[in-house]
């Protein structure tokens, strides 16, 4: 029965994202010419991905495990700046001459993956003497453990306060490496969303075992779950390594999309889109404990952004607005505020959005709400 | 029953604890054999929850040891006293608040758990097997306290009395061989309690465990208890059967006041 229902939803949702792989290839095919497609479109489908990873990969540490870190661009720097480094060096090495065969996909994939592992490995060596701590502490051993890294980076000699664009490594990353311009985004946009579909995926197969379970009991309640048998500090640092393999790949997918690297972008707090507070908001907002509510709050606060910068109604708001704008981090601060006045839980809660059971969920909290109603009006005519 | 050469499964030599100046329990020695059921007395703040944290690792001892089946647990963490067979529930119930009834046993199931991260990622065979293997295990435990009907409540919803329940069950879960059961019917109403006693006892006889029994109500350890160990501020003061208990002026001074 269980397996009958569980082989339908990863049926339902393999038709589903099939259905949109081809809804996309044709789009591509229309409009991948067109000036908009490829200046805002598929830059915009790049940035989507990465965030995505990035916030469900955070809600892993936060969300089902409970631990605040604020150290996550940290292994995203250590991911992006592995990844282009090694694609750099394949093509020195003249593993590939231009971007595009069978040599280059190879060295793609596997700058993704050993991004990951380099930014997972990192993850293990901060995680077993940070873990020990809790709450306050652990964010802010967190917190210092991200600047040092994005530090160290900062003196190698060949990546550089001024990144990969003027560093010796490269002249740019945009012409040398990983990184991709405007019409090799859109070749390679399939990459982007074929990494972010894996890596929803992992971390579903992960949240949804024993693994889950144990990290979730942890959250709860620490004391109860060893005393329930669950090695805590195991499964503690394995998460977090497993949530800094991912921040390492979207790392990886951030090289690709960026003419260039440089530290500044991961500080912890800076003007762009990507510092550990972002992704901290994103997952507040999505809600703790909700893979997809992570991608549904990744895909907003990219709307926000984007809005931000570019939106054409900003230039009609009143000058004093215009320039709070111009500080983002004040903005993502006033929604991370409101979110935790309105709705402490994020818009999803721990409530997994699910194409099979989509329907039926609905008709339940319809349902469940109908009889908050009637058991309220019950006190109110009886007191 | 053969007296000759029965080990205990428990053991505790000169066991104690000192917080800062305060020696909250000192020379706590108890044996408890294969299948009984002993319970721990004393007025309030007497330290019996502190024993119960010494014996699962949460405090370290000052002095003294804890051995099970010989094997001295000294040092250990806790999710290691739970591996060598000491389960637990706790006088201020400590459940997976957020989870469901179901997945709050199948927590417990973890350390039992051998399919690693591959089988997760690729739902191996052997991954679908224990899954539903544990699924039908944990609906079976469940259906001990009749709590298989909540199974996909969550835990913080259910009423208190339950909630006492799915604890002792989640502590079945860890396939313990001794049980300690801190004030299990707290709380509760006579019915409850009656309810409650019975349970325990039949678990007793389908598991074979022993239980270690700290309780408030003196009645209610005397009805059950085949040995029982007082202790007041952090000494044991008497040890034996229910009626020399009931009987020991010691004990009627410590509970009735000086
Ligand atoms: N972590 C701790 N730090 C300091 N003192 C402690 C600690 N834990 C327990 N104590 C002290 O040890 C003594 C025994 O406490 P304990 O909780 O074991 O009593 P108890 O017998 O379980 O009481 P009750 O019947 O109220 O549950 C108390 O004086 C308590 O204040
Ligand atoms: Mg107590």
């Amino acid at each position: 029965m269980i397996k009958n229902r569980t082989a339908q939803g990863y049926l339902l949702n393999t038709l589903v994202i099939a259905a949109l792989i081809v809804g996309f290839a044709i789009l591509k095919n229309t409009f991948g010419k067109a000036g908009d497609f490829k200046l805002i479109f598929a830059p915009s489908i790049w940035q989507c991905c990465y965030l995505i990873i990035l916030a469900a990969s955070l809600n892993l540490t936060l969300g089902f495990l409970g631990q605040l870190s604020l150290g996550h661009c940290g292994f995203m720097a250590i991911g992006a700046y592995a990844a282009a480094l090694l694609s750099l060096a394949a093509e020195r090495a003249g593993i590939y001459e231009d971007k595009k065969g069978a040599a280059f996909i190879l060295v793609l994939t596997g700058c993704i993956l050993i991004a990951g592992i380099l930014a997972a490995i990192v993850g293990l060596l901060v995680g077993v003497p940070a873990l020990r701590l809790k709450g306050d502490y652990l964010a802010i051993i967190t917190l210092g453990f991200g600047m040092i890294i994005v530090n160290i980076i900062n003196n190698l000699p060949f990546a550089g306060q001024e990144g990969l664009a003027l560093g010796s490594a490269s002249s740019s990353l945009y012409k040398n490496g990983l990184g991709f311009g405007t019409t090799l985004k859109v070749t390679y946009i399939w990459v982007a969303i074929a990494v972010t579909l894996i890596s929803l995926a992992m971390m579903f197969m992960f949240v949804r075992s024993k693994y889950g379970r144990a990290i979730r009991a942890i959250r709860d309640d620490e004391i109860a779950a060893s005393a329930s048998g669950i090695n805590t500090s195991y499964y503690k640092v394995f998460t977090f390594a497993y949530s800094a393999f991912f921040a390492g790949v979207a790392g990886a997918l951030y090289a690709c999309a960026n003419a260039t690297l440089s530290t500044s972008s991961f500080a912890f707090a800076n003007g762009g889109i990507l510092n550990s507070t972002f992704v901290v908001v994103m997952v507040v907002l999505g809600g703790m404990g909700s893979l997809t509510g992570s991608v549904v709050a990744a895909l907003i606060m990219f709307f926000v952004n984007y809005q931000i910068k570019n939106g054409v109604w900003v230039r009609a708001l009143p000058v004093w607005l215009q320039n709070v704008f111009n500080f983002p981090m004040l903005v993502y601060a006033v929604i991370l505020i409101i979110v935790i006045m309105f709705r402490p839980k994020g818009i999803f809660g721990t409530y997994e959005l699910s194409l099979r059971n989509f329907i039926s969920d609905i008709k339940h909290s319809r349902q469940l709400q109908l009889e908050q109603k009637q058991a309220k009006e019950e006190v109110r005519s009886n007191g | 029953m053969a007296e000759t050469k029965r080990i205990p499964i428990l053991e505790t030599k000169k066991l104690g604890i000192t917080f800062g100046g305060l020696v909250a329990v000192s020379d706590f020695n108890i044996q408890i054999y294969p299948g009984e059921l002993v319970g721990l007395i004393g007025p309030n703040g007497a330290g019996k929850t502190t024993v119960f944290n010494l014996l699962t690792g949460v405090y370290k001892p000052t002095e003294g040891s804890v051995l099970l089946n010989g094997e001295v647990l000294n040092g250990k963490k806790t999710h290691q006293f739970v591996n060598a067979g000491i389960a637990r529930t706790f006088q201020n119930i400590r459940l997976f608040r957020q989870m469901t009834v179901l997945e709050n046993v199948l927590a417990a199931f973890t350390k039992d758990i051998s399919y690693n991260m591959f089988d997760a990622l690729f739902r191996t065979p052997k991954f679908w097997k224990t899954e539903k293997a544990l699924h039908e295990k944990a609906l079976d435990l469940l259906s001990i306290f009749h709590l298989e009907d909540k199974a996909d409540s969550i835990a913080s919803s259910l009423p208190y009395g339950q909630q006492r329940k799915l604890e002792i069950t989640r502590a079945l879960a860890t396939n313990m061989k001794l049980l300690l059961l801190d004030e299990p019917a707290a709380g509760m109403n006579p019915t409850e309690t009656a309810e409650l006693l019975e349970c325990i006892n039949s678990i007793r006889n389908r598991f074979g465990i022993a239980i270690l029994l700290i309780e408030h109500d003196m009645s209610l350890v005397m009805n059950i208890c085949e040995r029982i160990q007082v202790i007041d501020y952090g000494v044991t003061i008497a040890e034996g059967l229910p009626e020399e208990i009931a009987k020991n002026p010691k004990v009627i001074a410590a509970y009735l006041g000086e």
